[in-house]
C-alpha cells in the first residue's frame, strides 16, 4: 500500500470514529442551537407575515438576512460552534483521558491531526450548511408570498454564495480553534481574544483588517450590510477583497494553521495527571 | 544479539519540570518476559511511556528493535501497549474498540474483523464483545485493553500493571498468556507489584526505585550479586539438624544458622551458596546427615525487592 493510500485509509478510520462521536456529543447541543436559531427567527417572521401580524418589504428582508448572516451566523454561530467543535477535538480527548487510543496506533501524528480536523469540519459544515439552507429556504418561500416575489428568483442565485461562505467560515475558524485547542487548557480566554479582534477589526486600518477571518468572509457575502449606529463614525472602510484572492487566501491560511498544529502535535505528550 | 533485536535505553532521563521521572537509565532488554518492579512513583510507567513515545526523554536515546519511539507510524506496527489508563473512547463496544483500533492501522475491514475476533477469543472476551465497554467490570476492561495490545500481533508487548483488577483465575490465565507470547519470541515487558506472580512468570527483572534502575537481570543472578551484603538463606530439612549445625558453624561462608523449633530443620545464611551445596553433598554422601529437602528461602523477587528497596517501598 502506498503511503498516500495508507494515510487516506487512516484518515477515513479516524473520521468513522470521530464524526459519529461529534454529532452525538452533549457538547454539540449548543452548536445545533446556534446553527438553527436563524431558522427559528425567519420562521417566526414568515409565520407572523402569513397571519397578517406584520408587514414587510422583500428587499428589507434580504438585507435583514444578510445582517443576521454576517452579524450572527458568522460572528457568533459559526465562531462559537467552531470553538465548541474544534477546540474539543484534542482537549476533549485529554480531559476524557482517551487520547492515548490514537497515540498508540501506527498513525503519523500529522495524519491524526488531519483526520480529526476533517471530522470536525464535516460536522460543522453539515450542521451550519443545514442551518443556512433551511433559513434561506424559509426566506425565499416567504418572498414568494410577498409583493416582492420578483426578488425571489435573483435571491435564489445568492444561495450558493451564502453556502460557500458558511463552508469557508467553518474551514477558517475550525483551523484557528484546532490550533488553539492544542495550546490552551481553557478555550474561553483565546476565544474571547479572537472574538474581540474580529469584532473591532471594523475600526482598524485596511492592512490590519486583512489579519482577520471575518474580513475575507464578509468580502464574499453577496449582500453588503451598511454599518450604522454611533460607532459608524469610527469605522474605517476598506475595499472588499476579490473572491479570487479571498477564497484561496483563506484556504491557504487554514492549511498553514492545520500544518502548524500537525507539527506541534508531534511533540505532544500524554500526561493526563498534569491536566 | 544486535540492537535490532533488543529494547535499548542509553543514558535516558526524563524530568517533568523539576520532578524526576527516571534518571540515567541504561538497559538492554532481550526477548522473553521482563518485569519492572518498584514502588509507586519509582518510574516504571515513565519508562514504559518513554519506550512507547507517549512521553519524550529529556536526555538519552531509546530504540525498540531498532525503531525510535518518535516514529509511531513504525513503532506501533511492532508494539502493543496495554496502559494503566482506564478510559476509553465513548460509546464503543468491546469489539468496536479493537476493530476500530485495527482500522487505524490501515488494514482492510475483513482482516480487522478476523484479528479483532481472534484477540477477543484469546483474552476470554468474545462473550462480552458486543457489550459497551462502559458496562464492563474492572477486570473486563483490563482484558479488553490486553486484547487491543495483542490484536495486531506485535513483536513487543508492553503491559502496565496488567494483572490489576483480575481475579486469581483470570490472573493465572493472563500469566499463562504472557508465557505463551514470550514463548512465541515476543518481548513482553510487564510492570507489576504482585511480586509472587512476577517471580513465577519473569525471565528477568528490572528493579526501580526513585527513578533509578537499582538492579536488572535474571532474578537469581541479581540475588547472587547480593550474597555478601545479604547472605542467601537456605532451608534444610533433616533429622540431624544439630549435627549439621555443628559441622557448619566453623565455616567462613556461613553467616548465621537458625535451628527450627521442631529441631528437624536449619535455616542457614551463607555468603557462598556453591560452597555450601558442595559441602552438604559431601556430608550426605559420607552418611553424616540424611537430608529430606533443601530450598533457598529468599532467592526470589520479593526478597530481592525487600533487600534493595525495603518492605514498604522505603529505603532498605
Amino acid at each position: 500500500m502506498s503511503e498516500w493510500k495508507l494515510w487516506a485509509a487512516q484518515v477515513a478510520a479516524i473520521m468513522r470514529l470521530e464524526v459519529k462521536k461529534t454529532f452525538a456529543r452533549k457538547g454539540t447541543i449548543p452548536v445545533y442551537l446556534l446553527a438553527f436559531a436563524p431558522v427559528l427567527l425567519f420562521a417566526i417572521h414568515a409565520t407572523a407575515y402569513a397571519r397578517g401580524w406584520t408587514t414587510c418589504s422583500g428587499s428589507e428582508d434580504l438585507v435583514a438576512y444578510a445582517g443576521v448572516f454576517q452579524l450572527f451566523v458568522l460572528r457568533a454561530g459559526i465562531f462559537f460552534g467552531a470553538v465548541a467543535i474544534f477546540m474539543n477535538l484534542f482537549r476533549g480527548e485529554v480531559l476524557n483521558r482517551s487520547l492515548h487510543y490514537y497515540f498508540l496506533a501506527p498513525v503519523r501524528r500529522e495524519v491524526l491531526m488531519a483526520g480529526k480536523y476533517l471530522s470536525g469540519l464535516v460536522t460543522a459544515v453539515v450542521i451550519y450548511s443545514a442551518g443556512t439552507l433551511l433559513s434561506y429556504w424559509i426566506l425565499i418561500n416567504h418572498l414568494e408570498l410577498t409583493k416582492s416575489r420578483a426578488l425571489a428568483g435573483p435571491a435564489m442565485a445568492d444561495l450558493p454564495a451564502y453556502l460557500g461562505v458558511t463552508v469557508l467560515a467553518c474551514i477558517g475558524y475550525g483551523a484557528l480553534f484546532l490550533l488553539m485547542g492544542m495550546f490552551f487548557r481553557n478555550p474561553i480566554i483565546p476565544a474571547a481574544l479572537v472574538l474581540l479582534w474580529e469584532s473591532f477589526i471594523v475600526f482598524l486600518p485596511p492592512l490590519l483588517k486583512k489579519l482577520s477571518v471575518i474580513f475575507y468572509l464578509e468580502s464574499l457575502c453577496p449582500v453588503k450590510v451598511p454599518f450604522s449606529g454611533a460607532g459608524a463614525i469610527f469605522a474605517v472602510s476598506a475595499d472588499p477583497t476579490p473572491a479570487y484572492i479571498a477564497i484561496p487566501g483563506l484556504l491557504l491560511l487554514s492549511a498553514a494553521i492545520v500544518l502548524a498544529a500537525g507539527i506541534s502535535i508531534r511533540r505532544m505528550e500524554i500526561r493526563y495527571g498534569l491536566e | 544479539m544486535s540492537a535490532a533485536d533488543r529494547i535499548v535505553f542509553e543514558d535516558v532521563s526524563k524530568f517533568y519540570g523539576e520532578v524526576l521521572g527516571v534518571n540515567r537509565v541504561e538497559l538492554s532488554i532481550p526477548p522473553g518476559i521482563t518485569t519492572l518492579v518498584g514502588p509507586n512513583g519509582s518510574g516504571k510507567t515513565t519508562l514504559m511511556n518513554l519506550m512507547t513515545g507517549l512521553v519524550q526523554p529529556t536526555g538519552g536515546r531509546i530504540s525498540v528493535l531498532g525503531i525510535r519511539p518518535g516514529e509511531p507510524e513504525r513503532l506501533f506496527r511492532i508494539l502493543g501497549y496495554c496502559t494503566q489508563f482506564d478510559s476509553f473512547p465513548r460509546g464503543l463496544t468491546g469489539y468496536e474498540f479493537i476493530y476500530s483500533y485495527l482500522r487505524l492501522h490501515g488494514r482492510p475491514a475483513r482482516e480487522c474483523d478476523e484479528l479483532a475476533r481472534r484477540a477477543l477469543e484469546r483474552t476470554g472476551m468474545a462473550g462480552a464483545a458486543d457489550r459497551r465497554i462502559a458496562s464492563y467490570s474492572k477486570g473486563m476492561r483490563q482484558r479488553i485493553k490486553l486484547a487491543q495490545a495483542i490484536a495486531h500481533q506485535p513483536s513487543v508487548l508492553v503491559l502496565d500493571e496488567p494483572l490489576n483488577g483480575l481475579d486469581p483465575m483470570a490472573r493465572a490465565e493472563a500469566a499463562e498468556l504472557f508465557r505463551a507470547l514470550a514463548g512465541e519470541g515476543l518481548h513482553v515487558i510487564v510492570s507489576s507489584h504482585i511480586l509472587h506472580e512476577v517471580d513465577r512468570i519473569s525471565d528477568q527483572v528490572v528493579i526501580m526505585s526513585n527513578g533509578y534502575v537499582v538492579a536488572e537481570g535474571q532474578i537469581h543472578a541479581v540475588r547472587g550479586e547480593m550474597h555478601q551484603e545479604h547472605p542467601l538463606q537456605i532451608l534444610v530439612r533433616t533429622k540431624q539438624a544439630a549435627v549439621l549445625a555443628s559441622r557448619l558453624f566453623s565455616r567462613d561462608h556461613v553467616a548465621e544458622i537458625k535451628v527450627h523449633k521442631d529441631g528437624q530443620g536449619l535455616l542457614v545464611s551463607t555468603r557462598d551458596p556453591d560452597v555450601f551445596y558442595e559441602m552438604l553433598n559431601g556430608l550426605v554422601l559420607e552418611g553424616v546427615v540424611d537430608v529430606e529437602s533443601v530450598a533457598p528461602a529468599d532467592d526470589d523477587v520479593n526478597s530481592v525487592y525487600e533487600y534493595l528497596i525495603g518492605p514498604e517501598g522505603g529505603p532498605a
